[in-house]
């Protein structure tokens, strides 16, 4: 199974494929054979929990809460305090005096402009370079101000759903694959940058740095729709933002990864997760690998990592992270080998 | 007979409803069910996919008040459809405007939204900056990089719209502060202050004849600096080669005569004439598509083909 391609198609819509047999590791598949029939209770799991997260209950998400709203206000205060350090806003910038341009900002212009202009291609180049380096879609959950309060919303959302007092419906993700053609379209057709038009994220940040303006009413819609009646719809199903920063995070070595020789299959993972079709692999017989990264999809929010009761989800930036060496013969319960030789037999079927 | 037609009815009504619990039965379990959630999906994916485009199209009509006279845009802007289509909304010609007279236009304004635009009557642009920062801010080169002076801009070009509200033409003075105590636009007064734009309210008038439209044009202040032999930041080329505005003796057909603002193809359209206009509604105003007469985009690629700055 080509994870690379895996993590493309995932991104455009495709639902995950599950793996055939003999496309899993021989390391994976006698894991998997050894966790057979193992069961565990929702009390052991909130033990696991609370043992693997002392101290540090939603890490991650304060840290990304924290730093969201950092960079949001860094802007307001580089404004009005006249400090020059990070003018702009979101679409466009220059942080201490260097261009920076939001990669889908400046498509919808050149789409619409039909010219590549020298200092965009200066900005874009330079926001490539960093979101490559941080993960893509980190973007979106740790910078986009529509994703914190899309996060908020959603928390309402869940609430509500529980009671049943709000309905979740889905749409085919491919759908969103079909905006980011619509939008690029329309705007190499109309001559207008018709996304920025509708771009929560654009409207957002302009109407934190300039202050509030009759766009916001569109931002209440959203996030009216998302808490009755979809759950986090415009970040799953439209966002173009999202796949632009997804295929930037294809190649990016930050990412999260599972390391399924832990793993009780739960499923705590997905029931928090944005895009709960990455977590797919945690779904028992679903990892190629012991150790497999997560897709392009993946905003590196990290909402997983605390969630997980097992420490089976991190942080990993490649080549930076010390993994844990594990000997293989170490997973397996060494009362198993000893008392059936079978097994060998079985695992190499 | 009309007793039977009731029980037919009521007949075929059973079967119907037997009929639909059969689907039922048939669509909650199985293959039948999923493929009946895949269709709804997808139709709910059109839905979707429909509406969102729908309401992005809506762009297409901005609200008829605003759209009712051009707004001005920044110095160096593209003609009108370029413009909205360069421009990346960030606001970066915002913040670096000294009088703040660069505002971002709301969602009435359709595509436009978050596009950059100045209202003179409000706050004009006076080019206090002397170096057209928002041009140097512009990221994407809506506001145009081909431009270097001041008196190269064309944001429009001023028309005395209703002369007969005009002070100067009916043959009055002005005493006091141009627009009003409540007033809270700035101008740059150099002989006051060099490098701080000050309040208009803090700043009276007072002349024979109005002139203040004439007194207050950045370009008429360069002019005859340059005239002076003082020019404006010490570079010569920042002199305007022609003048833009200036009051005349006008003589009418029947005999009369009285003062008038004449506009001079020196006019950047800047509207500081019309932002301190005394008279309740501004007697002088800058059209932006009498701009159009002269397109812009030409005079820039004339500028570049003769080997100008770039």
């Amino acid at each position: 199974m080509n994870l690379l391609l895996e993590s493309l198609v995932q991104l455009f819509g495709r639902a995950p494929r599950k793996p055939r047999k003999d496309e899993l590791s021989p390391a994976v598949q006698k894991v998997y054979f050894h966790k057979k029939g193992e069961k565990v209770t929702k009390a052991e799991l909130i033990a696991l929990h609370d043992e693997h997260h002392k101290n540090s209950k939603n890490k991650w998400r304060k840290r990304r809460w924290l730093t969201l709203i950092a960079v949001n206000l860094l802007f307001v205060v580089s404004y009005y305090f006249d400090i020059q350090l990070l003018e702009g806003a979101l679409t466009a910038s220059r942080f201490a005096g260097f261009h920076m341009a939001d990669l889908n900002s400046a498509l919808q212009v050149m789409l619409a402009h039909k010219v590549v202009l020298i200092n965009l291609l200066i900005g874009i180049v330079t926001v490539f370079i960093l979101w490559l380096i941080l993960g893509g879609r980190t973007f979106c959950s740790w910078v986009c101000p529509y994703h914190l309060l899309a996060e908020w919303a959603e928390m309402l959302h869940l609430k509500l759903f529980a009671r049943g007092w709000a309905k979740n419906y889905t749409f085919h993700r491919g759908v969103r694959a079909v905006f980011y053609v619509i939008f690029a379209l329309l705007a190499i057709l109309t001559g207008y940058t018709v996304y920025e038009f509708i771009s929560p994220t654009g409207i957002l940040s302009r109407a934190i740095i300039y202050g509030p303006t009759m766009a916001l009413v569109w931002i209440a819609v959203l996030l009216l729709f998302e808490i009755f009646l979809s759950r986090r719809a415009w970040c799953r199903y439209v966002c173009p933002i999202g796949i632009t920063y997804g295929v930037v995070g294809v190649l990016s070595p930050l990412r999260i990864t599972y390391d399924m020789s832990d793993c009780k299959h739960e499923g705590d993972c997905r029931a928090v997760c944005l895009v709960p079709h990455v977590l797919d692999l945690t779904i028992k017989n679903r990892s190629v690998d012991v150790e497999v990264g997560l897709g392009a999809d993946c905003t590196r929010c990290g909402l997983c990592v605390d969630a997980c009761p097992t420490s089976s989800l991190n942080f990993e930036f490649k080549g930076l992270t010390q993994k844990k060496k594990k000997e293989e013969l170490s997973l397996m319960p060494p009362s198993v080998t000893e008392k059936n030789p079978a097994v060998e037999d079985k695992i190499n079927d | 007979m009309n007793n039977s037609i009731p029980e037919t009815q009521k007949q075929t009504a059973d079967n119907k409803k037997t009929e639909k619990k059969q689907v039922a039965k048939n669509i909650t379990r199985g293959p039948g069910r999923r493929a009946q959630q895949a269709r709804r999906q997808f139709l709910r994916s059109v839905a979707l996919a429909t509406g969102v485009t729908s309401i992005s199209l809506l762009g297409f009509i901005p609200i008829p008040s605003d759209a009712k006279r051009q707004k001005l845009r920044p110095p160096g802007a593209l003609l009108e459809n370029d413009y909205l289509s360069s421009c990346i909304k960030c606001g970066q010609c915002v913040q670096v405007c000294p009088v703040n007279a660069v505002k971002l236009s709301d969602i009435n304004s359709g595509f436009g939204l978050g596009t950059a635009y100045i209202d003179a009557r409000e706050q004009a642009c006076d080019f206090s900056c002397d170096g057209l920062q928002c041009v140097l801010a512009c990221p994407t080169g809506s506001l145009t990089h081909t431009l270097d002076y001041t008196h190269d801009t064309r944001m429009g070009f001023a028309v005395l719209d209703k002369p007969k509200i005009c002070l100067a033409v009916a043959g009055q003075g002005f005493k006091g502060v141009a627009r009003g105590t409540e007033y809270n636009g700035v101008l740059r007064y150099e002989e006051i202050d060099r490098w701080n734009p000050i309040p208009l309210k803090e700043h009276p008038y007072d002349v024979d004849i109005c002139d203040l439209c004439v007194q207050a044009c950045p370009i008429e202040q360069r002019y005859n600096q340059c005239q002076d032999g003082k020019y404006p930041s010490g570079d010569k080329n920042q002199c305007p080669p022609q003048r833009a505005i200036g009051l005349e003796l006008i003589e009418e057909k029947n005999g009369v005569r009285h003062m008038k603002p004449v506009i001079y193809d020196g006019c950047v359209g800047c509207g500081v004439c019309e932002m301190i206009c005394p008279t309740a509604e501004p007697a002088i105003i800058v059209d932006y598509n009498k701009l159009t007469k002269r397109p812009l985009s030409e005079q820039y690629l004339i500028k570049a083909k003769k080997g100008g700055h770039s």
